[in-house]
């Protein structure tokens, strides 16, 4: 479905990453396209959030090549526009939601772009909206149920527009009720995304195509299979034409 | 409203007010109650206090629940003032005698403290933290000790509840608290587990707020104006306050 001569959002090239002498990421290549939606499997420790983190320079690679949106990244001023347009939703939400009101929370992200505050408290109101979670609005974000933490840290990310999301196990620790509204919320949005997760029916609904993780390696046949993917996976069930 | 949640159910006259206002008015009234020099000057300032306490709608419950903090270092004054102070003694028994200028040194100091937490509960504990936070920052405390605060109030809870699963596993392996070596190696670790997973907390959140463009400066909200009346509470305050002083100096 791609054109081939797209510009990937994010490439990875030869990626190792070492910490205290132990290869966390082995010679990993990976190439994320526009629309593409990345399934990342594994055992635990595999070095799947090492990978993410990698993307978005919040871990340095010992070697390889970093390249995202067209250029290659290596300063943290490099990854600073990274991060906007490749926005990553964190494994615990209170690492995330910092400020003491939710709509504070999910305006932070557009007031840091240098929108004017009424702008984009603004933007904070209809992205909530968007995701019909207005009605947290005003509360306190410590004061919030797990489920909602989550929901709310997503729109955070919203706010900003990004083109990527980057979601590291999203239904970790959620109940069913809110795995179920996480998934239609994602499944609705026209974004590139890379899910992190051992949750297989969210990924079935989600993923366009899968990676598997292993021993700090990525899997060369899983890698390389992404040009016929598309023809068994089922996707985009009813929810992409808006 | 959201106000329920916040658990600020009394609708105090007060609440209306800026909380720049009511910080600078805690301020004066503090300032002005510890400068009171004679007797009849600080039992009118407590008289003060408790005017305002009314007027803040503060329940007894609930002062007095707030109060028992503070009461219990008056105690040991009470008790220790009058036995270290020298001077001419109003009792004696024993070994020990109560100095006459120790009770007095006791009786102004109890007087000070009780109308100073009292005026302070009365205009500020309706007060948000993040208003108190935005009001400190407002009225020039440097950025780092406002945001230390935020940081403070948003985490607090978190660490309380790392500490008390830990705590209850230690428990629950049979962990008894005994004065010996092992109970204090034990709470070691734990102090110990709590600072590195702050830590650790510490470096997400960081990273978490540079993932959505966070580059060290927050932007701060502009205030708004003061109101009609924050300017006519501050000066019937300052009124009072004046009176107070002459009061305190010329009878």
């Amino acid at each position: 479905m791609n054109a081939p001569e797209a510009t990937p959002f994010i490439e990875l090239e030869g990626i190792t990453v070492e910490r205290a002498g132990v290869r966390v990421l082995d010679r990993v290549s990976l190439t994320l396209q526009p629309g593409d939606r990345l399934a990342v499997v594994g055992p635990n420790g595999a070095g799947k959030t090492t990978l993410l983190r990698t993307m978005i320079g919040l871990q340095k690679p010992s070697s390889g090549i970093v390249r995202a949106f067209g250029r290659e990244r290596r300063s943290q001023a490099d990854f600073r526009e990274v991060r906007l347009r490749a926005a990553y939703l964190f494994q615990d939400a209170d690492d995330q939601l910092f400020c003491p009101t939710v709509v504070e929370d999910v305006a932070f992200g557009p007031l840091n772009m240098g929108l004017e505050e009424d702008k984009a408290l603004e933007k904070a109101r209809v992205t909530l909206a968007f995701l019909g979670l207005e009605h947290l609005g005003p509360r306190i974000t410590r004061r919030l149920s797990g489920g909602e933490k989550r929901l709310v840290c997503l729109a955070g990310i919203l706010s900003m527009d990004p083109d990527v999301l980057l979601l590291d196990e999203p239904t970790n620790s959620l109940d069913a009720k809110h795995v179920e509204k996480l998934t239609q919320i994602l499944a609705g949005l026209d974004k590139s995304m890379i899910i992190v997760s051992h949750d297989r029916p969210i990924l079935d609904t989600l993923a366009t195509r899968a990676v598997r993780m292993k021993d700090a390696r990525l899997e060369p046949a899983v890698l390389h299979r992404h040009p016929h993917v598309h023809e068994h996976l089922h996707v985009h069930v009813g929810s992409e034409h808006e | 409203m959201s106000l329920a949640a916040s658990g600020a159910r009394i609708v105090a006259p007060f609440e209306a007010l800026d909380a720049r206002t009511r910080l600078v008015a805690a301020l004066s009234l503090v300032l002005v109650t510890v400068s009171m020099r004679s007797l009849s000057g600080q039992v009118a300032a407590l008289l003060l206090a408790l005017v305002m306490l009314r007027l803040s709608g503060l329940s007894l419950a609930q002062t007095s629940r707030r109060l028992l903090h503070v009461e219990g270092f008056m105690i040991a004054l009470l008790v220790l003032l009058p036995l270290t102070v020298p001077g001419p003694a109003l009792l004696s028994f024993g070994p020990f005698s109560m100095s006459q200028p120790g009770v007095a040194r006791a009786v102004s100091i109890i007087l000070s403290v009780n109308a100073a937490v009292l005026s302070t509960l009365s205009l500020l504990h309706t007060l948000e933290p993040v208003r108190l936070g935005r009001a400190l920052a407002s009225l020039g405390l440097p950025s780092r000790l406002v945001h230390l605060m935020m940081f403070l109030v948003r985490y607090q809870s978190l660490l309380r509840d790392e500490a008390t699963r830990l705590v209850e596993a230690m428990r629950a392996r049979g962990f008894a608290g005994r004065l010996r070596m092992h109970t204090w190696r034990t709470y070691g670790n734990l102090v110990g587990m709590l600072l590195v997973r702050s830590v650790e907390r510490a470096e997400r959140v960081d990273e978490a707020m540079r993932c959505r463009g966070f580059s060290g400066r927050f932007p701060m909200r502009a205030n708004r104006p003061l109101t009609r009346a924050d300017w006519r509470f501050g000066c019937a305050l300052a009124a009072v306050l004046a009176a107070l002083v002459g009061l305190d100096r010329f009878s």
